[in-house]
């Protein structure tokens, strides 16, 4: 196969002419977007823009009519399934902060940890000390260091959305798709996490949806607005906000 | 701190399982030797055969529990592996019958000489040897269970659709073996077992040895299911119990785990029925009964889904209670309040005996913890604003 060894694209994610249709209802129509290595993207827009279903295509739980989905120029997305993403490097956060919930915080961290994932390797599994300070390491990141014992079931709503992002950080993706970080945070939470999204972004690759505005002029990054399933403008957040048909999208005509 | 709790009784409840396995292993045979017949204390040999009965269910429950309670998979289909163990079982100890039969046949079973057969079906070779027929027990419901697991889990049958393909494979199965050409007598089944390894199944030293072999077979499946759900593997299930989609996102291979235990689960379940068959001498296609698997899924209920020793407890309580209700003149009630004892359970002990104690326990000790450390501190004259919260 030559398109293995030859990049279609220096993109990170690549995506182009997506369509996907749910019962003839296009959720996406014609998406094309890039994604540069190193880069952190704030996709914006109202409810039903396809925000959610993109990140689906992109993470293989749905698979699109037609159109091409490209991850580190090489593989070919749409013909893989989920745990094949997954393990390329695509780590998902979900809208619905969806941790373990009966297992402590210090577990859910262990079982994202990028590390053998065979049925064989985890039935023999002895914990390494590397293992765990890594995990110490996320703890202190995401602030659950005295948490690290607790069912995650009984976290805060807050510290669960954080607790998904340590889980992210504990798999190490190329590309984190983070759906609504700060959905149901206080002021002062929504503060930290667009800090730690910019720390992480020194490392990774991002694509954050939001719908929360000082979070993403805080995030200070490049700025997508989608509207029923394709793109409607793309810039800062100021040009963004400043375009009329987003206004228009978004205050209704 | 809940869940150090939670694994310090989980060890405490498997301590005393496995100490109370052991002593009735060695005990109850020790007892039904040993003592004069007739005297207090000795256990008469029906009584053994029944509990080895109930040890058989145990494992079976144990095996139930293991893909339930820990990875969400409600097979209402067990009993199939459970029988198909006992069929291979029942297949060598036919064979041990050889001229003793009815017809004298030294080849032929006897209602394969009934059936006017002229040789053996390839299928039934090598069950003259114990040690082919033991791998078998094994090899039979591994091998259904990987290729239906196989088959079900990477089409990514789940829940209720999951159910109902067991309960229609078990009752396939049904059909299959009431059928007198399928080789395996049929309506009647296997019986009429002579012996065992050259011991007769009818004498009290074979079953008494059948009796401490079943109880040690439990201790093993409790240990082989401690391993896995204690290993990382473990976690892994209870996180596609929890959130299986979210797995896969995490990069596991949800269909691998859930193969891989449900195939263990099959074979600790075929070698249950492997042990049922010498000691109730008897094994026939109502063992395929969905009814059966049914009942093995409100045992592990009963006795606490997820435990693991609430599972064999709960097939040990409801099958005593069985042998109770059904041999007095409330028999004809006994399905009522099987269904009832389901029905209650589910609204009043939805953990079960087993998980209800344990919550329980862990809340009093979490209470007295704390009284004790209040009361230290009033001795010290210290108050500590903290304590109220």
């Amino acid at each position: 196969m030559n398109v293995m060894d030859t990049r279609a694209t220096s993109a990170m994610l690549y995506l182009d002419g997506v369509h996907v249709s749910f019962d003839g209802f296009h959720a996406i129509n014609n998406l094309s977007l890039t994604l540069e290595p190193g880069e952190m993207r704030a996709i914006i827009g109202p409810n039903g823009a396809g925000k959610t279903t993109m990140m689906d295509i992109i993470t293989g739980k749905t698979k699109p009519d037609e159109g091409t989905v490209l991850f580190d120029g090489v593989t070919d997305l749409t013909r893989l399934d989920e745990t094949r993403i997954a393990e390329l490097g695509i780590g998902r956060k979900f809208q619905k902060p969806t941790v373990f919930e009966s297992q402590t915080v210090q577990d859910n961290l262990l079982l994202a940890l990028n590390v053998d994932h065979s049925v064989r390797g985890t039935l023999f599994w002895r914990g390494s000390r590397a293992e765990s300070e890594r995990i110490d390491k996320v703890l202190e990141t995401i602030r659950l260091t005295d948490a690290r014992n607790r069912l995650a079931g009984s976290l805060s709503h807050g510290q669960k959305q954080w607790l998904e992002i340590g889980m992210l950080l504990a798999q190490d993706p190329k590309l984190l798709l983070v759906d609504e970080p700060v959905a149901g945070m206080t002021d002062v939470e929504t503060h930290l996490t667009a800090e730690l999204l910019k720390e992480i972004n020194k490392t990774h690759t991002v694509m954050v949806v939001e719908h929360d505005m000082t979070f993403v002029r805080e995030l200070g990054v490049k700025v997508t607005c989608l509207h029923e399933g394709t793109v409607l403008a793309e810039g800062t957040i100021d040009q963004v906000s400043s375009n009329e048909r987003v206004i228009e999208v978004y205050l209704g005509r | 701190m809940t869940p150090h709790m939670l694994t310090r009784s989980l060890d405490r409840s498997a301590t005393i399982f496995l100490l109370v396995v052991a002593a009735l292993g060695v005990l109850i045979p020790l007892s039904n030797l040993l003592l004069p017949a007739g005297s207090f204390l000795q256990v008469p040999t029906y009584l053994v055969a029944l509990w080895g009965k109930y040890v058989c269910y145990a494992i079976l429950a144990l095996s139930i529990d293991l893909i339930w309670g820990y990875c969400g998979i409600l097979s209402l289909g067990h009993g199939a592996f459970f029988a198909l163990g006992g069929y291979a079982m029942g297949m060598y100890l036919m064979r041990q019958i050889g001229t003793r039969g009815v017809y004298g046949n030294p080849i032929l079973p006897d209602f394969m000489v009934f059936l006017n057969w002229q040789k053996l079906p390839w299928y039934w070779y090598g069950f003259d040897m114990f040690w082919f027929a033991a791998l078998m027990v094994l090899f039979v419901p591994g091998l259904l269970a990987f290729c239906f697991g196989w088959l079900a889990f990477r089409s990514r049958v789940t829940g209720v659709y999951l159910s109902i393909i067991t309960q229609a494979m078990t009752y396939a199965l049904l059909l299959a073996f009431f059928r007198n050409d399928f080789g395996f007598g049929g309506n009647n089944g296997l019986t009429d077992f002579k012996d065992i390894l050259g011991f007769n199944v009818q004498a009290e030293g074979t079953r008494a040895a059948l009796f401490a072999l079943s109880c040690l077979a439990l201790i093993a499946g409790f240990l082989i299911c401690r391993a896995i759900v204690s290993s990382k593997l473990g976690k892994v299930l209870i996180a596609v119990r929890d959130a299986e989609s979210r797995t896969r996102f995490l990069g596991y291979r949800v269909e691998s785990y859930k193969l891989f235990v449900f195939t263990v689960s099959a074979c600790m379940a075929g070698v249950a029925g492997a042990l049922y068959v010498p000691q109730v001498g008897i094994i026939n296609p109502s063992e395929f009964a969905p009814g059966n698997s049914i009942e093995a899924v409100i045992w592990v209920a009963v006795g606490g889904r997820g435990t693991l020793v609430g599972a064999a407890l709960g097939a040990v309580v409801v099958n005593y209670a069985k042998t109770f209700f059904t041999s007095g003149m409330l028999a004809p009630y006994w399905l009522f309040m099987l269904g009832a004892l389901f029905i209650l359970v589910t609204l009043l002990l939805p953990k079960g005996i087993v998980g209800t104690f344990n919550a329980w326990w862990d809340q009093s000790k979490e209470k007295r913890t704390a009284a004790a450390a209040a009361s230290a501190a009033a001795e010290d004259g210290v108050t500590e604003p903290k304590m109220a919260e």
